[in-house]
C-alpha cells in the first residue's frame, strides 16, 4: 500500500480514556441530532458507542479524503437505525463538512436516520432493512479475495437482527468461502423494538451458534474499551480462513441512568428539554471527571 | 385438452457446447461476454447447471450460494459496490419474487450494476405446480425506479440483450422465456428503451414480450393471409424503460391494441400499454392475451398455454374479437 498522509492506518495510538471520552461525545452528539430531527433511537445508539469509537479512532484503515479508496477497511452499519452515532464521527474525521450535521433530518439532507451510500461520503453500504448487511459484507469480503486486496470488512449487527433468516444464510456463506477478512460484531444489548430479544425469539446461545457455523468467536464486554481494542488488535490476518464474530455484550442505553433503567422506553423517542438537560449533564459530568486522562480533544 | 406438443424444458442437466446457444442462450451469452471483461462474476442459488460452460471457462469467477436467493442478491450488491458486475442466475419464481425487497433495497436504491437472469419464467415450470410459476415478476420489477427490465423474444434476442447489459450502470432484470419460437435470424440491435417494429399494419396492434413476440408475429401472418387484416407488430423487449413513443404512435393509428404475455393481466405489458394510452388521452380499444387474475391450473406448459389462449390460434381469435368489436 502506498504511503499517503491522508491515510489513517490501523491501530492508531489512542488511550483508553480517549476512546471512552469519544464514546460519550458520540452520545452527546446523538442526543443533539435526535432533538434536531424530533425522533430517534437513543438506547440502541448508546449501547454501541464504545464499539464505534474504538473502530473509527483506533482500528479501521481509512482515507477520509478519498472515501471510495479501494484499500480502505469497510464498516457496514447493519443496525442502521443508530446512524445518529455515526454522522458526527464521519464529520469529525473529515468525510464531509460539520455543517452538514445541521441539516440532519431535513428534506434533502444526505444524512438520514438510516445511512445511504449514494448520499453520504464514508458510508460503505446503505442499511435500514435488518438482516441484509452481513450478506453485503460477505460480498465485499469476497470482492477482496477476488481482487487480492487486504482490506477488512466489519459489519455491526443488532442482536434482534439475528432473528432474520438471511443473516444465517450469510453466516453459512462466509464460512463456506473461508472469509477470514470478514468480522461480524454483534451489539448484544438484549433488546429489540418491542422487548427483550430472546423473549420475542430466542437467539442464544450465540457463541455456540456462530461457532457451529464455523466462525471464530470472541465474546466480550462491549463497553470495556481495553478489551475492545485488544480484540480488534489481535484479529487473525485477513488471509486467514475463518470469519470472526465478536459478540459484544452491551447494555441498551449504556451511559445514562434513565435509559439503562428503561431501555425499552428509549428505543425510539424524544427527550423533553428538561430530560435532555439532565442527560447531557450526566454525560458531561462523566467526561469532565475523566477529562484529565484523555488525550486529544473531542470537538 | 390436446396432447402436449412440447415437453418440459430441462435446464437441470449440463448442456454441451453445441446445443448451448439453442437451449441455454443466457448461459452461452454470459460465457461470451465474460471473456473480455474481468469484472463479470456469476452467482447461482443451486442452478449451477445453466452455467456449466461458464464454470469451465472461469471457475474462479463463479460463486455458488446454495438454495439461498435473498443472500445471493445482497451479496451480489456487495460485490457490485466493489466494482464487480455480478450476474445472478435464478429460477424466476425464486429470483425476483422471493428477493424483491433485497433487490429494491440493496441493488436498486443503491444504483448498483447487479443483474438477475431469471430462467424458467412464466409457466415454464407448469408441471411442478404453482409454487414454481413466475407470472407476477414484471409487475414487481418495473416498479423499481432504477431497474432495467428486459424480456428477450428468442435466443438471438437473449444474446444481444445480454450483451447490452454489460455496460449498464444500474440493476437489470432479464426474464428468459424457455423454448420461445424463433423471431430473429441474427442477434437484433435493440436500442435501449425501444421496441422493434416487426410488421407494419393499421388494423390493430400486436405487442408481446418473451414468448409473446413469436406468437404475435405468427398470428399477424395468419391474420394477413386468412383474414386480410394487417397488424402492427412490436417486440416489447424493453419493459423498463419502455417505448412510450411507439405505444402512443401505434395506438393512435390502429385504435386497437392486443398485448401478449405469459404474465398475469396485472401490472405487466398490458398495464404498460393501458397506462400510456391513458396518459396520452388516446382513444383505443385494449385487450390482453395473458394469464387471468385467478388461481392458475397446473400442467405441462404447452397444455397450459393452450388452455389460457397463449397460442397462435388463441392470439388470432383475440385479435379477431378486437377488430370486429
Amino acid at each position: 500500500m502506498p504511503e499517503d498522509s491522508g491515510t489513517l492506518e490501523r491501530g492508531r495510538p489512542v488511550t483508553d480514556a480517549g476512546i471512552r471520552r469519544r464514546a460519550d461525545w458520540i452520545r452527546l452528539q446523538a442526543v443533539e441530532l435526535i432533538a434536531q430531527a424530533g425522533l430517534g433511537h437513543y438506547s440502541s445508539t448508546f449501547s454501541c458507542a464504545e464499539i464505534v469509537a474504538t473502530l473509527y479512532y483506533h482500528t479501521l484503515r481509512l482515507r477520509p479524503g478519498e472515501p471510495r479508496w479501494p484499500d480502505r477497511d469497510r464498516f457496514l452499519l447493519g443496525k442502521g437505525h443508530v446512524a445518529t452515532g455515526l454522522w458526527p464521527v464521519l464529520a469529525d474525521l473529515g468525510y464531509y463538512d460539520k455543517g452538514l450535521l445541521k441539516q440532519f433530518g431535513k428534506v434533502g439532507s444526505p444524512l438520514n436516520d438510516h445511512p445511504n451510500m449514494k448520499l453520504a461520503p464514508g458510508i460503505d453500504f446503505s442499511s435500514g432493512s435488518l438482516g441484509h448487511n452481513l450478506s453485503v459484507g460477505a460480498g465485499i469480503a469476497l470482492a477482496a479475495r477476488l481482487s487480492r486486496r487486504d482490506y477488512r470488512t466489519f459489519v455491526l449487527t443488532g442482536d434482534g437482527e439475528l432473528q432474520e433468516g438471511q443473516v444465517w444464510e450469510a453466516v453459512m456463506a462466509a464460512s463456506h468461502y473461508k472469509l477470514g477478512n470478514l468480522v461480524a460484531i454483534v451489539d448484544a444489548n438484549g433488546f429489540s423494538g418491542s422487548g427483550p430479544t430472546s423473549d420475542a425469539m430466542n437467539i442464544e446461545p450465540l457463541a455456540t451458534r456462530f461457532a457451529a457455523f464455523g466462525w471464530l468467536v470472541r465474546e466480550i464486554d462491549g463497553h470495556d474499551v481495553p478489551t475492545l481494542r485488544q480484540t480488534f488488535d489481535t484479529l487473525p490476518d485477513t488471509g486467514s480462513k475463518q470469519p470472526v464474530c465478536v459478540i459484544a455484550r452491551t447494555r441498551k442505553g449504556h451511559g445514562v441512568d434513565m435509559f439503562e433503567k428503561q431501555p425499552q422506553a428509549w428505543h425510539l423517542g424524544l427527550l423533553s428539554p428538561e430530560q435532555q438537560a439532565d442527560v447531557v449533564a450526566e454525560i458531561t459530568a462523566r467526561m469532565e471527571l475523566a477529562g484529565s486522562e484523555a488525550e486529544g480533544s473531542a470537538s | 385438452m390436446t396432447t402436449p406438443t412440447r415437453k418440459m424444458v430441462d435446464v437441470f442437466s449440463d448442456i454441451d457446447r453445441d446445443t448451448a446457444l439453442k437451449a441455454n442462450p443466457s448461459g452461452y451469452a454470459i460465457t461470451e461476454i465474460a471473456a473480455g471483461d474481468d469484472r463479470i462474476v456469476t452467482l447461482t442459488a443451486d442452478l449451477s447447471n445453466v452455467l456449466a460452460e461458464f464454470r469451465g471457462a472461469f471457475p474462479d469467477r463463479y460463486i455458488e450460494l446454495g438454495i439461498a436467493e435473498t443472500n445471493s442478491v445482497s451479496l451480489a450488491a456487495g460485490l457490485a459496490s466493489c466494482g464487480y458486475v455480478p450476474y445472478i442466475f435464478s429460477m424466476s419464481p425464486f429470483g425476483m419474487l422471493k428477493t424483491a425487497e433485497q433487490w429494491r433495497t440493496d441493488a436498486d436504491y443503491n444504483h448498483l450494476p447487479v443483474r438477475l437472469v431469471g430462467r424458467l419464467s412464466g409457466l415454464a415450470m407448469g408441471y411442478f405446480g404453482t409454487s414454481h410459476y413466475a407470472v407476477e415478476d414484471i409487475a414487481i420489477a418495473r416498479t423499481f425506479a432504477n431497474t432495467t427490465v428486459l424480456s428477450p423474444a428468442d435466443s438471438n434476442a437473449v444474446l444481444s440483450l445480454m450483451r447490452s447489459t454489460v455496460d449498464n450502470d444500474g440493476p437489470v432484470y432479464v426474464r428468459i422465456a424457455e423454448a420461445a419460437d424463433r423471431v430473429y435470424d441474427v442477434p437484433p440491435d435493440i436500442p435501449r428503451g425501444t421496441w422493434p417494429r416487426l410488421r407494419e399494419g393499421s388494423d390493430l396492434t400486436l405487442a408481446g414480450h418473451g414468448m409473446g413476440v413469436g406468437l404475435a408475429v405468427q398470428a399477424a401472418d395468419v391474420l394477413a393471409a386468412e383474414h386480410g387484416i394487417r397488424a402492427d407488430v412490436y417486440d416489447s423487449a424493453y419493459l423498463k424503460p419502455y417505448d412510450e413513443a411507439a405505444i402512443a404512435d401505434t395506438a393512435s393509428r390502429t385504435g386497437k391494441v392486443l398485448t401478449i404475455e405469459d404474465h398475469t393481466v396485472n401490472g405487466g405489458l398490458g398495464a404498460i400499454v393501458a397506462e400510456t394510452v391513458g396518459r396520452h388521452k388516446i382513444q383505443a380499444d385494449l385487450a390482453q392475451a395473458a394469464l387471468p387474475d385467478v388461481d392458475l391450473e397446473v400442467g405441462v406448459p404447452a397444455e397450459l398455454y393452450e388452455y389460457y389462449g397463449l397460442t397462435v390460434a388463441g392470439v388470432v381469435a383475440r385479435a379477431l374479437e378486437l377488430v370486429k368489436g
